[in-house]
């Protein structure tokens, strides 16, 4: 009696510990991110989060690459691994349009949906819905050696010509000291060198398609971008600089060897950090180049959040968004690592506080932002969305071969010309065969 | 009788096996030599060697950003999951074919082997919704599966080449003194064969534990190994080599230990047969 008796007391007492744990336990969102500062140091506040909501959190930290293809399986497939994504200017339209994510058109009116820049919610919208909220924003600007500047005899202008920087880049290199003059993307990849040579040909004014998606590269526009940047890194680029990308680059920055930089905006926190950059205090911005018609050679991208449909705990990754692109994530970055660590590009409060415009590269950040402009990206008319990319699904494969195409041509292993009608097929090719 | 080898040749060999070695070796030390360093010294040009501050800095960091230990047992697990699994399915595989082969051995044998033939992502999407459907995404279960039968074929290989080596005769031998099937396969193939899966074994370890594309692709946040916990410090946009050395390292010293120690049975199997 008393081993039947003690065995349906445990019974009892582990159904009731169940009952109690499923009563109690809080709930728990997956978040799958990459691995940037500004995300890195947003999980480390989440137990703030936690605190607050009583919800638990769980990090998928990925390399981006790895990121987006993980979180793109689980999206096409329905897996519901990830209660929220971190995802960019390129995916969100092309998931808004297909009905893969949650519209974030409910949000709060303490969030102030109004309140984000009008690039960033322009890009992250499909149809004028927002389906990812940014949590930082970028552009992409020059960066360049005030001290190398003044000692070649020249001072840099805010919104400078690519005439202008291809006599500045040369006049600064001194290959005997291992200075170049101009460090750029040769890395081949969608989002590596075409990323730069996509914004740098809107300022040529090239475009990847015209109005009936047919590809353009065996026009002019396009043979004058390419040539100016193989010639231009050829006479003032590093070595080996079709194997550079961001990486690469910051490097040779920091440790004082690149005259200019024309990258990502969020690198101008790295070069200017004195525990990481020999060049810390020696370091001017200024806009992307230019050619005189009208558009600039940056590019504008976001780093969002967006919750895939379908999942669990959509009211619960909805109040995650809301607490990490919302006004007092910022203001509690402030409060803790300064302004200057803040995540940038995504709010237009953030850019009207004093505190922050004394920040040495938040005007030009801002400004770089404001100048693209990814409906209209280039001179003549577009079929697409997007500055440095073209939203539709093919892009980043037809990108990414023709990417290998312009980096065998830096490396000096085809001609430009080459490299063009190589270019021309592979996208031809691709775009037919995707019925377009 | 054995060949006198000179001095001067053996000191040659020596000297080119210890170049080699090193040279095999050399991106490993660098990672852990990366790992004590900060982050600007990680990226310095010219390289420092040996001359830096050297910081446990990056450990810390890591150690505070990440639930190390979680990766471990998940690693732990699958690896040894899949392993063990693996062994107890491909023993009486290969057993048979070595032992009691047919017309068409050879031709399963090639086909089994022709699975590792097809690239991982192209059985990607199939496999990820099958794992839906069973409710295997992001458990330990699933990945133990999966590993095994992408490693299967080289159990059952290298078992099989293992097993060939071994004698009839003996078993024969066995058999006339009476030894049952059970007693000849207990006491006199098994003692004989265990240098043979134990090797089969360590190797299929260490490839279990570096498998990177189906661990990474198939799990999230519970089941996730030590391949998901190096990815997550390697970041495109940012310079966190230090910190993703230390990842690395951290990653790499159970397997670099569990193979310093078993190296003599792991050489000895992979290079001898059986009974040669």
């Amino acid at each position: 009696m008393s081993f039947k008796r003690s065995l349906l007391n445990t019974a009892v007492g582990i159904g009731f510990a169940a009952g109690l744990a499923s009563v109690t336990a809080a709930e728990t969102i997956t978040i799958a991110t990459v691995n940037n500062g500004d995300m890195i140091r947003m999980q480390g506040y989440t137990n703030q989060f936690t605190a607050e909501t009583g919800i638990d959190v769980e990090w998928v930290t990925l390399e981006e690459n790895v990121l987006r293809q993980r979180v793109t399986t689980d999206i096409t497939t329905k897996g519901g691994q990830f209660d929220i994504m971190t995802i960019g200017m390129y995916e969100t339209p092309i998931w808004g349009a297909q009905g893969w994510l949650v519209p974030l058109d409910d949000l709060s009116a303490e969030y102030d949906v109004a309140d984000i820049l009008p690039a960033m919610a322009g890009g992250l919208s499909y149809e004028g819905t927002l389906y990812a909220a940014p949590f930082y924003g970028e552009s992409s600007m020059i960066m360049y050696r005030t001290d190398l500047m003044e000692a070649a005899g020249l001072e840099m202008p805010d919104a400078p010509t690519w005439e202008y920087i291809g006599q500045a880049a040369r006049a600064m290199t001194d290959r005997d000291n291992e200075i170049y003059g101009i460090c750029l993307r040769g890395k081949a990849g969608w989002g590596e060198n075409m990323a730069f040579l996509t914004a740098t040909s809107n300022a040529f004014g090239a475009r990847w398609f015209d109005e009936e998606w047919n590809a353009q590269f065996d026009s002019e526009a396009w043979a004058n971008t390419l040539n100016f940047y193989v010639d231009l890194l050829n006479e003032a680029g590093p070595p080996g600089a079709s194997n550079n990308g961001f990486n690469e680059n910051l490097s040779l920055f920091q440790q004082g060897k690149c005259g200019m930089w024309i990258d990502a905006t969020v690198a101008a926190s790295f070069v200017t950090n004195p525990n990481d950059s020999a060049v810390a205090d020696k370091v001017g911005f200024a806009l992307a180049p230019d050619n005189g018609l009208g558009p600039r050679s940056n590019w504008l991208w976001a780093w969002a959040l967006a919750i895939p449909a379908g999942t669990n705990n959509e009211a619960e990754a909805k109040q995650f968004i809301e607490w990490a692109t919302g006004k007092a994530y910022i203001e509690l970055v402030a409060a803790n690592e300064g302004w200057a660590n803040v995540p940038p590009g995504a709010r237009t409060s953030l850019y009207e506080n004093p505190n922050y415009q004394a920040v040495p590269f938040a005007k030009m950040t801002l400004d770089s932002i404001l100048s693209a402009n990814p409906l209209n990206p280039t001179v003549d008319p577009v079929p697409y969305v997007g500055v440095q990319f073209a939203a539709i699904p093919e892009f980043s494969g037809i990108a990414t071969e023709v990417g290998q195409e312009f980096s065998a041509a830096l490396a000096g292993q085809q001609t430009v010309e080459a490299a063009l009608a190589k270019a021309q097929a592979i996208t031809t090719d691709a775009m037919e065969a995707a019925g377009y | 009788m054995a060949r006198a080898i000179s001095p001067q040749r053996k000191f040659l060999t020596t000297g080119a096996a210890w170049a080699v070695g090193l040279l095999i070796f050399f991106p490993i030390l660098w990672t852990i030599l990366t790992s004590f360093k900060t982050e600007a010294q990680a990226i310095a040009s010219p390289p420092i060697f040996l001359n830096f501050d050297w910081t446990l800095e990056n450990y810390a960091v890591v150690q505070e950003r990440s639930n190390y230990v979680r990766f471990l047992m998940n690693s732990i697990i699958i690896a040894g999951g899949s392993t063990l699994l693996g062994v107890i399915i491909a023993v009486p595989a290969a057993w048979s074919m070595a032992f009691v082969p047919s017309k068409r051995t050879k031709d399963i044998l090639l086909w089994m082997l022709s699975t590792k033939m097809l690239p991982a992502v192209g059985v990607l999407y199939p496999m990820y919704l099958i794992f839906i459907k069973l409710g295997l995404l992001d458990t330990r279960t699933g990945l133990v599966v999966v590993l095994m039968l992408i490693n299967l074929p080289i159990i059952i290989w290298m078992l099989y080449t293992y097993f060939k080596e071994i004698p009839g005769e003996i078993l024969e031998a066995a058999r006339m003194d009476g030894a049952n099937l059970r007693s000849e396969i207990l006491y006199v193939l098994t003692p004989m064969a265990i240098p043979g899966i134990a090797s089969t074994m360590l190797l299929n370890f260490i490839l279990a534990w570096n498998e990177a594309f189906w661990t990474l692709n198939l799990t999230a946040a519970q089941a996730a190994p030590l391949t998901a916990f190096i990815a997550s410090y390697s970041s495109p946009e940012g310079l966190f080599y230090a910190k993703l050395s230390a990842a690395s390292t951290m990653a790499i010293a159970p397997i670099l230990i569990l193979g310093w120690f078993s190296q003599k049975q792991l050489v000895r199997g992979l290079t001898f047969g059986a009974v040669k």
